[in-house]
């Protein structure tokens, strides 16, 4: 018996989000009396020390080339054949882009039941239940999973990352050729680079339509910088292509959860607020008092963004300066 | 070419959300149910705009009640051939999965789409549960989709950008947002949706994996500090001292 936890590696480190699934499987099976196995797939040169620091008792590499990791059915077949190898009844993913193909097609192989987004830590005393987001942030269900077996994938940012256990030498591990046939072709990957990724960011500086035109982002861009943020921005700003689809928060975009969220002359809608409610601090910068989103912030900022972001901008520096 | 649609059906986006029975059910008085709106705006929207361009058959599939007939109307006034019911409560996205495979095994479908998430249990669990009991290649969160011949281009995100895959038929797609612009229904789509054949097929044994034992409201935020603009500076001094964010 284990608990196996799948992870990934981006630009030669460990993803934070698989840091923060490592723990969390490492919290599990020291609650139900056994261990965290991570897997990892093609990790290249990252060091896989790090899922062992994060809580991992086992550390299996599949290094193999031929692997389509964009085809979600080769990945099922791999993690079940390595949940079975292993005797995993429990397999933890992050809620990551990965997750949301494979984590569901890897439940149903294994007949297990599928939590996708918890965001708390499983009961385990009698019936096994965790809790979900559900309605769109609006509210949290408590699931009951009946199944001998589970998956589980966390939502990122659940949980402050820890990397204080031991160092693990990763031990290699072959699947067979036949898991890995696959019918899908990559034509073309289109990634940015040298960005921060959003789903994995603490700060985040988001901007919308007050900002009044794409011309205008410097200033916002420079507010990330400073703070060591990623750039969002909300669904107009992204449809009328001022900023790229890939930073649209909210509903239709992507729904993230940073430790601090910050609001350019965003006003609010339903729809965007779905997407980052579960932030843990939400600054809202609004020059209409009226705006809906100051109802649901933390601090607020009655004002022109032309105005206040220079001031934060010069206040982040001067911190920055006095934290030296 | 023959696509099958999985339509299920949600509280419109500004319902209010409560729950009774001890916290134990979704309170649906008052609430208004639409199509759910990936399934209606992008899978059955693209549906249709690919079977006016290529020709072929659009049919709807959805797992419940009576109540779900006026939703499978909806999508019939867009503009769907004909629609499945499978009649049964739809007690989680396994139970719904396998009732759909169970389906879609003697359908003979070339495309089956659905919609990358329901607004309201947001698990985005039906198309890669259906791909896997039907052993079909799997694509989530689509953002385009074309087709040529028997193969089909699909777009979709990935961790920090986007890659392009290419699929021969069959397979299974999870539509985000992107792949088509939502369609309004016109007055001869509504008159056709009523005489569209709506077929009612009883379900099949399935396991109930998981289910909802209670719900919470989540917690609002209670108070907003205003800060006065002249003084924004002071934020960083906050949220380092007082929200130790930074």
């Amino acid at each position: 018996m284990s608990i196996l936890v799948y992870t990934e590696s981006s630009k030669g480190k460990i993803k934070k989000a698989s840091l923060e699934a490592v723990n969390y499987a490492a919290e599990i099976a020291a609650k139900t009396g056994t261990t965290a196995t991570a897997i990892i797939i093609n990790a290249g040169d990252a060091s896989l020390e790090d899922l062992g620091k994060a809580g991992a008792n086992k550390v299996l590499h599949v290094n193999n080339a031929s692997i389509n990791a964009s085809d979600s059915q080769v990945l099922t077949r791999i993690l079940n054949h390595v949940a079975e190898s292993e005797a995993s009844s429990i397999v933890i993913f992050s809620n990551d882009l990965t997750a949301k193909a494979v984590a569901p097609r890897l439940a149903a192989r294994m007949k297990a039941g599928f939590v996708p987004g918890a965001v708390d830590y499983p009961q385990t005393d009698g019936a096994f239940t965790v809790n979900k987001n559900v309605f769109s942030g609006k509210a949290i269900a408590t699931y009951q999973v009946n199944s001998a077996k589970k998956v589980i994938s966390l939502l990122p940012n659940s949980f402050q990352v820890k990397t204080d256990a031991a160092a693990v030498a990763a031990t290699n591990f072959d699947v067979p050729a036949d898991l890995l046939a696959s019918r899908i072709k990559v034509k073309e990957v289109k990634r940015e680079t040298n960005e921060l990724s959003l789903p994995e960011a603490e700060l985040v500086v988001s901007a919308g339509r007050g900002m009044k035109g794409p011309e205008n982002w410097g200033m916002i861009e420079d507010l990330a910088k400073q703070l060591g943020a990623a750039t969002a921005c909300s669904r107009p700003v992204s449809d009328i292509g001022w900023r790229p689809h890939h930073e649209h928060v909210g509903q239709t975009g992507i729904a993230i959860r940073p430790n601090l969220y910050i609001a350019v002359g965003i006003s609010g809608a339903i729809q965007h607020l779905a997407g980052v409610n579960g932030s843990k601090t939400i600054v809202v910068i609004n020059k209409d008092p009226e705006a809906p989103f100051f109802k649901a912030a933390d601090y607020g900022i009655i004002g022109d963004a032309f105005d206040v972001v220079p001031k934060l901008i010069e206040a982040v520096k001067k911190f920055k300066a006095s934290q030296n | 070419m023959k696509i099958l649609v999985c339509i299920s059906k949600a509280p419109d986006t500004t319902a209010k959300i409560a729950f009774k029975d001890n916290n134990t059910a979704f309170d649906e008085n008052n609430v208004q149910y639409i199509v759910n709106p990936y399934d209606e705006w992008y899978a059955l929207v693209r549906a249709l705009e690919l079977k006016e361009t290529l020709g072929g058959t659009v049919t709807t599939v959805s797992v419940g009640g009576t109540d779900m007939e006026a939703i499978i109307r909806k999508a019939f006034a867009i503009g769907a051939d004909d629609g499945v019911r499978i009649d049964a409560e739809p007690t989680d996205a396994y139970f719904v999965a396998e009732q759909i495979a169970s389906y879609a095994k003697q359908g003979g479908f070339d495309i089956i789409l659905a919609g990358k998430e329901t607004i309201n249990y947001n698990g985005s669990s039906l198309g890669g549960m259906l791909a896997e009991l039907l052993d079909m290649p799997y694509v989530s969160m689509a953002t385009k989709l074309d087709v040529a011949g028997t193969t089909a281009t699909i777009e979709c995100d990935i961790d920090g950008g986007t890659e392009v895959l290419e699929c021969d038929f069959p397979l299974v797609i999870s539509a985000a947002k992107g792949m088509a612009e939502a369609r309004i229904p016109n007055m001869r789509g509504i008159m056709a949706a009523r005489t569209k054949a709506l077929n009612v097929i009883a379900p099949v044994a399935a396991d109930k994996l998981t289910e909802v034992k209670s719900y919470t409201l989540a917690q609002g935020r209670t108070t907003c500090k205003m800060i006065d603009a002249e003084n924004a500076g002071s934020l960083i001094e906050m949220l380092h001292n007082e929200a130790k964010v930074i």
